[in-house]
C-alpha cells in the first residue's frame, strides 16, 4: 500500500537512449603530411600495376584492334613488309598455348616432389637434418634464373635428351610422346623439368607451412587406433594440407608462366601448336618478347607489347586465385 | 536400480543417483589391484622420463577385467603420462623412455617381437578434446579405426551400429550417418570418438579426461556411456573431477608429486578411498584441502 | 645392533620400442637387393648412366620394402614403402641443386684468374681466351643499378608497410593484396613495361636508370611484404607508452617504432637486393648491355653481371661459354653473400 503511493507521487520519467560521443581526430599537419606520404607510398602498387596494364594497352591496341580475337586464336608471327604492318598477321596462340604447356608440365613434376619433400621435413626428418635442408631450401629459392638456365643448357639438356629417346623408344605409340623427327633437343619437355626444379623451392615452402599446422590431436587418434607413421599422415595430414597444396602449385604456376631467361635458353620457339613434347618445337610468350625484341620493327614491338599484355593479364589471374586459395587455408585453421 | 535395455539401442537416462555403479559387483575386491594373474592389465614398477626428467616413478597396478578403474590426483602428477604408457604412445615423443613393464593377459606389450600398432588395438584410446576426422563422414569416423589397420570386416554396417549404440549415439545419427564428422556438439563428437574407438575391439578402453571439455548434460551421457562398456571391457580413465570418480568407477589409484615424479600413493575401492582412505595425503586430496 | 643398509637400485631408464639392429638388418637387406636389381635393369634397358641406376634402384627398393614390410602386417609394409617414396623423393631433389652448385662453382673456377675482378672487356674480344678480360664493368654495373633500385624501393616499401601496419587505412586490404599481385609481374612485362615509358619516351636511349626501374618493380613486393611482417611484430604496448608520453604518430613512427625493428627492415631491403641481383630479362629491355665500365647512368647502357653471362652464353664459342660461367660463379657468389648477410640480420630479432 505504502509503496503504491510513492509511485503514483514521482512523475514517470522515460530513461534517454545513450548518446554516443562522436569522437573527432585532430592531427597536427605534420601528422597529417606524413600520414599522406605513407598513403601514396602504398597506393604505389595500384599506381604501377594500372600503369603497366594501362601502356601495353595503349601500346598494343593497334594490334588488337587490327587483328582482334584472331591475336589469342592465330599461330604465326608475320610482322609484314614495313613499319606499319602491311601484310602482317600476328597471333600468339602457339605461345600461349606452349606458356601452359609447359608450365603443366612443370606442375605435374614439381607437385609430388614438394609434397614428398615437405612429408620429408615435418614428419621423417632428424632435427639436423631438417635444418640443413631447410637452408639449402631457402638459398635454392635465390638462384637467378639465369643461372638455371645456363646449368639447363650445358648439362640438364643433355641428360633429358637421353631420357627422352627412352621414353620415345618405349612409349612413342603414345601421342604425347611421338615425335616427327627424332630431335630432342629443346624441346617443352626439357624445358618443363627446368621450370619445375625452378619452382620447387616455393611449391615445397607453402606445402611444408601448410603440413606442420595439421592439428597434432588428430594424429594422435590416428596412431591411438593402431595406424601407422603413413596411416596417420594419410588421413590428417594430406587431407587437411589439400588447399594449402593446390595454392602452393597455383603459385607455382604463376612463376612458371612468367619465367623467361630459363626458358629463352632450352626451348626453340617454332610457331605452330605443338603437344609433342618431346619433340623440339615449343612456344612461351616471355620467350618470344625476349628474342624478338632486339630486331623488332615499330610494328613488331607494338604485337610484342600486346603479347606482354597478354602474359600480365594471364599471371596476375593465376596469382590471384593462388594467394586467395592460401589466404583461405591460413584463415580456416585460425 | 534398472539397467538401460541394450537391445533396443535405446538409452535410458535414469534419474540422477548418487553413483552409476551397479551395487551388486560382488567381483570387486581391492586386494585385485595388487595381484599379479595372466588376466588384464598390469603395470610392474613402471616409470617414465622425458629427456632427462623423471616424470613418473615406480608404479604397479593390476586392473582387473570389466572394471573402471578412476586414476585421480592433482595436475601434473603423471597421470596422462602413466596412460600413455600402457598403450605405448608415450614413446613418440622424443627422448622420452620408460621402465618397468606393462602385462596384458600375460604378454608384455613392450616385447622385442611385439608390434605396437597390435597393442593399440587392444587397448584404445579417448582424448580429452573430441578430435573427429574432418574430412571424414560420421559413418568413416567409426569404421577408420579398421581402415587404418587394414582390418577387414564382413559387415560393415553392423558393426557401425553396433559401435554408435553402445557408445549412446545411434538414435541420434542414424539417420545422417554420411553427413560430416564435424558438425556434431562437442559432446556428440566425444561419443563419435568412443564409438569410433570401440570399431577395432579393444580389451581395454584409456579415457585421458574424456568429459573435461564437455558441458555437464554431455558428461552425463558420457558417463553412462563409460559404465555400460565397462560390462564387456576395462576402462581406465584419468579424471580431475572427484565426483566424476565416485559416480563411474569400481577402483581409484591416486598419484601425487612431491615436486619430484609422480607416485602411486594409494590404490583402493572407490568407496573406501572416499569414505576412509589409509594415506593422509590421498584423505586430504578427497576432501578438496588441495588441488 | 647391526646397520640395516637399504639397496636402492637406481632404475635405468630404456627404449624398448628402438630396435637398432633389426632396423639396421632390414636397411642394409633393402639396399643390398635394391642395388643389385638396379644394376640389373640398367643392364638391360636402355635407362642409362647413373640416374638410370638411381630411378631403378628406387623402383626396385620399392618392391623390396613392401615384400620385407609384409612379413610384419599389410600395415608396417605401406608404411615401409611410403617411407622409401618420401625419402627417394627427398633424396631426388637434393641431386640437381647438388649439381647445380657444383657445375658453377667448378666451371666458374677454371675462369678466374687474378685480373678477372679488375678488368673489363673493352679491349677483349669475347671469343678471346679468358686469361684476358673480366667482369670489372659487369660487378660495378650491377652494384649501381642494384644500389639506385634499393635508393627506390626501399622508401615506397617501407611506406606501404607502415601504411598497412602504423596507419591502418581504409585501403590497407586493397594495398597488401596489390602488392603481392605485383610481386607476379613477369620480369619481361616489367622490362617491356619500363621500356615502353622511360626508354622511349623519357630518355629516347637504354641506360642504368631504366634498368634500375625496371628492377625496382620486381624488388618493390618484396620490401613491402617483409617489412610488414617484421613491423607487426612490434608489440602494440611500446606504441601505446609512446602515444600516452603525446608523442605524434609521426614522432612514434621514426623514434620508436621504425627504429625497433631496424635490422628487420635491413633484411628486407637485402632480401630485396637478393631478388633482383639475378634478374636479367628486365635489363635487357632497359640497359642492355656495354663492354666497358661506364659511370653515365643516363646517356649509355650499363653491362650488369646477369647481362654479361647471357650475353656470353648467347655467342656460343667455347671461349665465350667459359666466361659465362665465370660470370654465373661470380653472380651466385654475390648472392650467397647477401643471403649470408640478410641471415645474420634476422637471426637478430627486434629491437637490437
Amino acid at each position: 500500500m505504502t509503496f503504491r503511493r510513492h509511485c503514483e507521487d514521482f512523475d514517470v520519467v522515460e530513461p534517454s537512449p545513450a548518446q554516443v560521443k562522436a569522437i573527432t581526430v585532430v592531427r597536427s599537419t605534420g601528422d597529417k603530411v606524413f600520414r599522406g606520404i605513407m598513403t601514396a607510398g602504398g597506393l604505389t602498387s595500384l599506381v604501377v600495376l594500372s600503369l603497366i596494364a594501362g601502356f601495353l594497352l595503349y601500346r598494343g591496341f593497334e594490334i588488337l584492334s587490327d587483328f582482334g580475337f584472331s591475336f589469342l586464336t592465330t599461330s604465326e608471327w608475320n610482322s609484314g613488309i614495313d613499319d606499319v604492318g602491311t601484310d602482317a598477321r600476328m597471333g600468339v596462340a602457339a605461345m600461349l598455348v606452349g606458356s601452359i604447356v609447359i608450365a603443366v608440365i612443370a606442375i605435374v613434376i614439381a607437385v609430388p616432389f614438394a609434397m614428398g619433400v615437405a612429408l620429408f621435413l615435418e614428419y621423417y626428418a632428424p632435427k639436423k637434418l631438417r635444418n640443413v635442408l631447410t637452408a639449402l631450401l631457402d638459398l635454392i629459392a635465390a638462384v637467378p634464373s639465369v643461372i638455371y638456365g645456363i646449368w639447363g643448357y650445358v648439362v640438364l639438356m643433355p641428360l633429358v635428351v637421353q631420357w627422352s629417346k627412352t621414353l620415345n623408344d618405349y612409349l612413342g605409340w603414345f601421342p604425347l610422346f611421338s615425335v616427327p623427327a627424332p630431335i630432342f633437343e629443346r624441346s617443352p619437355f626439357v624445358a618443363g623439368i627446368l621450370l619445375s626444379i625452378m619452382i620447387l623451392p616455393i611449391t615445397t615452402s607453402v606445402t611444408r607451412e601448410v603440413y606442420s599446422r595439421a592439428p597434432k590431436d588428430q594424429i594422435d587418434a590416428a596412431y591411438a587406433l593402431g595406424g601407422s607413421r603413413w596411416g596417420g599422415i594419410r588421413t590428417v595430414v594430406l587431407p587437411f594440407g589439400r588447399s594449402g597444396l593446390v595454392g602452393g602449385a597455383m603459385l607455382g604456376l604463376g612463376r612458371a608462366l612468367g619465367e623467361t631467361i630459363a626458358v629463352f635458353l632450352v626451348l626453340n620457339l617454332v610457331f605452330k601448336v605443338n603437344f609433342n613434347i618431346l619433340s623440339s618445337a615449343g612456344g612461351n610468350v616471355a620467350s618470344l618478347i625476349a628474342t624478338r625484341f632486339g630486331e623488332a620493327s615499330r610494328y613488331e614491338l607494338k604485337g610484342l607489347m600486346a603479347a606482354g599484355l597478354v602474359l600480365f593479364i594471364l599471371t596476375l589471374i593465376v596469382n590471384a586465385i593462388a594467394t586467395a586459395i592460401v589466404n583461405r587455408s591460413a584463415k580456416a585453421v585460425a | 536400480m534398472d539397467q538401460p535395455d541394450m537391445t533396443q539401442g535405446e538409452v535410458v537416462t535414469p534419474s540422477l543417483p548418487e553413483t552409476l555403479v551397479v551395487e551388486d559387483r560382488t567381483r570387486r575386491n581391492s586386494a585385485r589391484l595388487h595381484e599379479h594373474t595372466d588376466k588384464g592389465l598390469e603395470a610392474r614398477s613402471v616409470h617414465a622420463w622425458f629427456g632427462k626428467h623423471h616424470a613418473l616413478a615406480d608404479v604397479s597396478l593390476h586392473f582387473p577385467e570389466n572394471t573402471v578403474t578412476g586414476l585421480i590426483g592433482p595436475s601434473g602428477c603423471g597421470k596422462s603420462t602413466f596412460l600413455r604408457l600402457l598403450n605405448r604412445m608415450h614413446e613418440f615423443i622424443p627422448n622420452s623412455a620408460m621402465a618397468g613393464d606393462v602385462f596384458l593377459d600375460g604378454q608384455d606389450i613392450y616385447g622385442a617381437k611385439v608390434n605396437p600398432a597390435d597393442v593399440r588395438l587392444k587397448i584404445g584410446m579417448v582424448f580429452q578434446k573430441p578430435n573427429p576426422f574432418p574430412s571424414m563422414t560420421i559413418e568413416e569416423n567409426v569404421l577408420a579405426g579398421l581402415k587404418l589397420a587394414k582390418i577387414k570386416t564382413s559387415d560393415k554396417e553392423a558393426l557401425l551400429e553396433d559401435c554408435l549404440v553402445r557408445a549412446g549415439l545411434w538414435k541420434e545419427v542414424k539417420d545422417r550417418l554420411k553427413a560430416a564428422g564435424a558438425s556434431l556438439s562437442g559432446g556428440q563428437q566425444q561419443r563419435l570418438c568412443i564409438a569410433r574407438a570401440l570399431a577395432v575391439k579393444p580389451n581395454v578402453l584409456l579415457m585421458d579426461e574424456p568429459c573435461s571439455a564437455l558441458d555437464p548434460g554431455s558428461t552425463l551421457r558420457v558417463e553412462e556411456t563409460i559404465v555400460q562398456l565397462s560390462e564387456t571391457m576395462t576402462i581406465i580413465i584419468v579424471t580431475h573431477n572427484m565426483q566424476q570418480a565416485a559416480r563411474v568407477s569400481d577402483y581409484c589409484a591416486f598419484f601425487l608429486s612431491d615436486g619430484g615424479p609422480g607416485q602411486l600413493i594409494e590404490a583402493d575401492l572407490t568407496s573406501n578411498m572416499f569414505s576412509n582412505p589409509s594415506d593422509k595425503r590421498t584423505a586430504d586430496y578427497v576432501q578438496g584441502r588441495f588441488g | 645392533m647391526s646397520v640395516m643398509q637399504e639397496s636402492t637400485s637406481v632404475v635405468q631408464p630404456r627404449r624398448p620400442w628402438r630396435h637398432p639392429a633389426q632396423n639396421a638388418l632390414t636397411v642394409s637387406v633393402i639396399v643390398t637387393l635394391s642395388a643389385l636389381g638396379g644394376a640389373a635393369v640398367t643392364a638391360r634397358t636402355g635407362l642409362a648412366g647413373n640416374l638410370g641406376w638411381f630411378v631403378s634402384f628406387i623402383a626396385c627398393a620399392i618392391i623390396v620394402s613392401w615384400i620385407a614390410g609384409r612379413f610384419r602386417s599389410k600395415v608396417a609394409a605401406a608404411d615401409l614403402v611410403a617411407t622409401v617414396v618420401i625419402g627417394a623423393a627427398a633424396a631426388a631433389v637434393v641431386i640437381p641443386w647438388t649439381s647445380l652448385i657444383y657445375t658453377v662453382i667448378s666451371n666458374g673456377s677454371k675462369v678466374i684468374y687474378s685480373g678477372w675482378f679488375t678488368t673489363d672487356m673493352s679491349v677483349t674480344a669475347a671469343d678471346d681466351v679468358f686469361t684476358v678480360g673480366g667482369v670489372s664493368h659487369a660487378i660495378v654495373g650491377t652494384l649501381i643499378i642494384i644500389s639506385i633500385a634499393t635508393l627506390i624501393s626501399v622508401p615506397i616499401g617501407i611506406a606501404s608497410a607502415v601504411y598497412i601496419v602504423e596507419i591502418r587505412g581504409r585501403f590497407s586490404l586493397l594495398v597488401r593484396f596489390l602488392t603481392q599481385a605485383m610481386s607476379g609481374v613477369p620480369s619481361i612485362v616489367a622490362g617491356l613495361f619500363i621500356y615502353s615509358t622511360l626508354v622511349v619516351l623519357v630518355f629516347e636511349k637504354f641506360n642504368a636508370l631504366a634498368g634500375a626501374f625496371a628492377l625496382s618493380i620486381l624488388m618493390l613486393p618484396t620490401v613491402a611484404r617483409t617489412s610488414e611482417e617484421v613491423l607487426k611484430l612490434v608489440p602494440e604496448d611500446l606504441r601505446s607508452a609512446s602515444y600516452a608520453l603525446g608523442a605524434s604518430q609521426v614522432s612514434t613512427t621514426f623514434k620508436v617504432t621504425l627504429p625497433t625493428v631496424r635490422s628487420g627492415l635491413v633484411t628486407a631491403a637485402v632480401l630485396g637486393v637478393a631478388r633482383i641481383a639475378g634478374e636479367t630479362a628486365p635489363l635487357l629491355l632497359t640497359s642492355l648491355y656495354l663492354v666497358s665500365f661506364s659511370a653515365d647512368l643516363v646517356g649509355k647502357p650499363m653491362a650488369t653481371l646477369p647481362t654479361y653471362t647471357f650475353g656470353n652464353l648467347q655467342i656460343g664459342t667455347e671461349n665465350a661459354v667459359a666466361r659465362a660461367w665465370g660470370g654465373s660463379l661470380t653472380l651466385l657468389a654475390l648472392i650467397f653473400v647477401l643471403f649470408l648477410i640478410a641471415r645474420l640480420l634476422a637471426g637478430r630479432g627486434p629491437g637490437k
